[in-house]
């Protein structure tokens, strides 16, 4: 923590950034908030941020944050690949930013692109255990239970589009679900729209979910939404041998093809 | 339950070959289920999933989704890109347990008007057997009655 503060403290004094993108102390312990730290006096608070729910990669593209300069960011290997993602949808320019890697406690600056895939491909994202463990068990279901069983998640949804705020890479200005001519899906919570917007959701985010998880810990209803992005994720890198947030310059999965891509339903 | 059932089918077919393939069917006066709707697109590449989800939602029991062969495409790689969309999406539906055989993909050239006949008798059997689609009926809407089907 002395060295994140320390390299901060650095990185604003030399005015290599104008913002660190990083955590503090929330209000309650164990807890952390993003901090955005703008004067020197103020890099004291910045913490490690273990137990943080955001992905604080979330934050590059927003364009109040945009506005403050160029920013550091404290990130852990999910906020790197969400960066080489961004990277890949040119939404992000090589040294736009640096990175500051935390992983086991240890501080790494990252000043371009190339050096944040370096230090991704040496911690390759598998699904965790947890996770593999509760697709597996879904898949073991009848389709008639994994019916039910979906129907019974997104029953709580509210439609309060917090996964989609905190997603970093749900940036479109207009999402499909502010169009209402056609409306792909109904604004109200109801059974009905709460199916496609998750599916919908899945698929936007199919061949571009990093795998944070920072959408299923934003659900206020405890919805297991990332799921439905992991299994898409897995099948993409067993069909395509494709997985997003390793490599910064990427041909989109779903907007790229094989002549050879082998499938068994087509007739 | 499937007594006096008759399937509704949603066909979303491309305008270069598909379309002209059903054409041909009926040039060809080869008689066919009438169970099917046709829906014309400029390209395979053009059939987004959400009207899938949104043909089930309205009613279809069942969906076909057809286009020109690959290597045929008009606008070169339009079908390439939709089988890509096509394997990730069977696979979501299948997660979430929809009955992925609902949606029957195929490829069928405007020279294949018999494949098109035999490939929507197939469908309709096929769809006869699973019984109708309920599931996404019966969801229902603020203000509107899940519909009753017979």
């Amino acid at each position: 923590m002395e060295a994140l503060r320390a390299k901060a403290r650095e990185l604003l004094e030399s005015r290599t950034v104008q913002v660190v993108v990083g955590h503090e102390q929330g209000s309650v312990p164990g807890r952390p908030r993003p901090v955005f730290v703008r004067k020197i006096e103020d890099v004291d608070r910045l913490v490690a941020g273990e137990g943080g729910t955001i992905n604080l990669a979330v934050y590059l593209l927003k364009p109040e944050v945009q506005a403050l300069g160029r920013p550091a960011l404290v990130a852990d290997p999910a906020a790197l690949r969400t960066v080489l993602q961004l990277a890949s949808e040119n939404q992000i320019r090589d040294g736009a930013l640096v990175a500051l890697a935390l992983d086991d406690g240890r501080l790494t600056e990252l000043k371009d692109l190339a050096a944040i895939e370096a230090f991704v491909a040496e911690r390759p994202a598998g699904l965790p255990a947890e996770d593999q463990q509760r697709i597996a068990e879904i898949e073991a279901m009848s389709r008639e239970d994994r019916w039910t069983w979906w129907l019974e998640q997104f029953s709580r949804c509210l439609k309060c589009y917090a996964c989609r705020a905190a997603c970093p890479m749900c940036y479109c200005p207009r999402c499909v679900v502010e169009c209402n001519q056609p409306q792909w899906v109904p604004a109200a919570a109801h059974p009905r729209g709460n199916l496609e917007w998750h599916l919908c959701r899945a698929m936007h985010l199919a061949g571009r979910c990093v795998g944070c998880g920072a959408c299923a810990r934003a659900c206020p209803v405890g919805i297991p939404l990332d799921l439905l992005t992991q299994v898409l994720a897995r099948q993409i890198e067993a069909d395509f041998g494709v997985r997003a947030g390793t490599r910064a310059k990427a041909d989109y999965v779903l907007a790229s093809f094989r002549t050879t891509d082998k499938e068994d339903f087509i007739r | 339950m499937a007594d006096g059932f008759e399937p509704r089918l949603t066909a979303f077919v491309c305008n270069w070959c598909t379309y002209a393939g059903a054409d041909l069917t009926g040039t060809s006066r080869i008689r066919y289920a009438p169970n099917v709707r046709i829906i014309r697109f400029p390209c395979t590449g053009r059939i987004d999933f959400m009207l899938i989800l949104k043909a089930f939602e309205q009613g279809a029991d069942g969906v076909i989704v057809s286009g020109c062969h690959p290597g045929d495409c008009h606008y070169t790689a339009g079908n390439y890109h939709a089988r890509r969309r096509w394997m990730v999406f069977r696979r979501l539906l299948d997660f979430v347990g929809i009955d992925v055989e609902r949606v029957q993909f195929a490829w069928v050239s405007a020279a294949e008007g018999a494949k098109w006949a035999q490939l929507v008798n197939e469908v309709t059997e096929k769809i006869r057997a699973l019984g109708p689609l309920e599931e996404f009926r019966r969801l229902p809407m603020p203000g509107v009655q899940p519909i009753e089907v017979m």
